[in-house]
């Protein structure tokens, strides 16, 4: 009986993991004439950490960029293929960007919090959806906070602006200011390299709590890192994917040369 | 370096024009400084004496005793009620636009040069451009709103370019952080790029205001009558202004003498409100500089 309901168990687990939530199909993406991603093809599955590794200027935040359209802010970018998110194709001309970017939220990698108060930077992505009533606002500002693990620092100075904070507080503010608007996927662009060890840790403590609720996307340079807090890891090179694995195997037995080299720091 | 006399001797020389060079700027320095003393000091002198509570609260008469310049603020108030709005709402919008909405192309470096040249217009043209349009097409005449859209057009690209520096401090990674969470366009504008961009608009609007209070020869064009005016209580009332007033002053003082000492008290009152003005745009553009 105990052995069913295990095996039962794990089959969910599975069946949870084959729920494929960003599936990325042949993206290529050019700065003018200079491709910056050639034929890029990554799953990502609900709930799991996904990290993206590779020497500086392979691509991954172009990458991870692409993943909520924010690239294309910069005017020179022309993109191909396909990233399905929950089987919706993002770049269809029907899908706004700003459903998009409310699904797939952003961390990126220097803390830019909004120079307002503590409060007001939390408050601000359901203000802009329409949140109005003060008590369902100090609801969520409160929830976002204990879920980015920064209340009990903060709440004694939610009218205090946020610049005051140190440059981890600030960090996880703005995680807080991503989940206010419970986004499925969380995108992180090297959300620790501006940070302290200390505060890395809690960032990377703060990943492992996140991930029971959210799809992460993590771009890192930092190799332990991305074998702390990953589930599955790809390694980039000149915008191509090297190797995609789960992280384990893609650090313990990789298969390609260069992802040997580059993870026992031949170069990059 | 090893020292002969050959040396010692440029390196006199060099010590030498250095020090001649500084005391040549600062000489020059002063003789600007001094002109400016001198016409403030005239001024002063002759014009103080004039300048009492009942010269700001009466209102023009052809007896220099008498003469007070109450229609004549209330002219420049007025004016300023048209003038503000106006280069605000096109100023702030026209900026907005280029700096947030237009792609970097051939149409925006048309628009951006014309704004540029047209800061470079020398102001008697607006004045026949407000003449023109403003005047006899619109039927505006010589009223307030006429001089007020003229002034408007005059010191626009004042605002235009400040408040486009200022929307184009606001760091881009406060863009990226409202896009980040699906907000519209608008509502970034609206709630980060408007805000934190507002003192460096305002101090341009300051700037602007204190330019058309300023400012003579369009409203000389416009036909501004030099008759004594009643204080004017409507926007389509004829009007007079504070340096017209002045012009207006110093012309008759051929005539009557006197006439020199009411000019000499309004330009005190002129020189004080652009002041104040030029003072609280510079407190307001140290006050909130550099916050990220
Ligand atoms: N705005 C841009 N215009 C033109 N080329 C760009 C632009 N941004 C990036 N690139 C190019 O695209 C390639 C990938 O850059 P990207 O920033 O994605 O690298 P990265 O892997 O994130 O590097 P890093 O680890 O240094 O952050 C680089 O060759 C870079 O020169
Ligand atoms: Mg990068």
């Amino acid at each position: 009986m105990i052995q069913l309901m295990e095996k039962e168990d794990a089959a969910t687990a599975a069946d949870q993991r084959n729920e494929i939530v960003l599936d990325t199909r042949e993206l290529n993406l050019w700065y003018g004439p200079e491709q910056a991603l050639k034929n890029i093809a990554l799953q990502m599955s609900e709930k799991q950490v996904t990290a993206i590794i590779g020497p500086s200027g392979c691509g991954k935040s172009t990458y991870i960029k692409s993943l909520n359209r924010m690239v294309e802010m910069n005017p020179l970018v022309r993109i191909t293929g396909q990233v399905m998110f929950k089987k919706r194709n993002i770049f269809h001309k029907n899908y706004s960007v700003e459903e998009l970017r409310t699904q797939v939220g952003m961390v990126f990698q220097k803390p830019n919090p909004f120079p307002k108060s503590i409060y007001e930077n939390v408050a601000y992505g359901p203000r802009i959806h329409g949140i109005r009533k003060k008590k369902l606002l100090d609801e969520i500002v409160e929830k976002s906070l204990r879920d980015a693990a920064l209340w009990d620092e903060v709440k004694d100075r939610l009218n205090e602006n946020a610049y005051g904070l140190s440059g981890g507080q600030q960090q996880r503010l703005c995680i807080a200011r991503t989940l206010s608007i419970e986004p499925e996927v969380i995108l992180m662009d090297e959300p620790t390299s501006a940070l302290d060890p200390i505060s890395t840790l809690k960032i990377e403590e703060l990943v492992q709590e996140l991930k029971q609720d959210y799809t992460i996307v993590i771009v890192t340079h930092n190799m332990q890192q991305a074998a702390r807090v990953s589930d599955q890891t790809a390694f980039f090179l000149n915008g191509e994917v090297v190797e995609f694995n789960d992280t384990v195997t893609l650090f313990s037995n990789p298969n390609d040369q260069r992802t040997e080299d580059y993870i026992t720091g031949r170069f990059g | 370096m090893k020292q002969n006399t050959d040396q010692m001797n440029r390196m006199k020389q060099r010590l030498l024009l250095n020090n001649l060079m500084k005391h040549s700027f600062l000489f020059l320095t002063l003789i600007a400084l001094a002109v400016l003393v001198i016409l403030i000091v005239q001024v002063f002198t002759q014009g103080i004496g004039w300048l009492d509570w009942n010269f700001l609260t009466s209102k023009l008469s052809l007896n220099p005793d008498r003469a007070g310049i109450l229609g004549v603020i209330v002219g420049t108030i007025l004016l300023m009620v048209v003038v503000g709005p106006v280069t605000m709402l096109l100023g702030i919008c026209t900026a907005i636009y280029l700096e947030e909405y237009a792609k970097k192309g051939r149409v925006h470096s048309f628009i951006q040069t014309n704004i540029s040249n047209l800061a470079g217009v020398p102001s008697v043209i607006f004045g026949l451009l407000g003449l023109t349009v403003f005047s006899r097409m619109f039927n505006l005449g010589s009223s307030i709103v006429a001089g007020g859209l003229t002034m408007s057009l005059l010191v626009l690209p004042i605002v235009v370019v400040a408040s486009q520096e200022a929307i184009r401090a606001v760091p881009q990674f406060l863009r990226e952080a409202s896009y980040g969470m699906g907000a519209t366009k608008w509502q970034t504008i609206r709630r980060i790029v408007l805000p934190a961009s507002l003192p460096g608009i305002l101090t341009g609007m300051i700037l602007s205001l204190s330019r058309a209070i300023g400012e003579t020869a369009p409203l000389v064009v416009l036909g501004i009558p030099v008759l004594i005016m009643p204080v004017p209580d409507s926007l389509m009332d004829d009007f007079t202004a504070l340096p017209i007033q002045i012009y207006y002053w110093t012309l008759d003082a051929v005539l009557t003498a006197e006439y020199a000492n009411l000019a000499a008290a309004t330009i005190i009152v002129l020189l004080i409100v652009l002041f104040i003005m030029n003072s609280a745009a510079i407190f307001i553009r140290n006050k909130f500089q550099k916050r990220y």
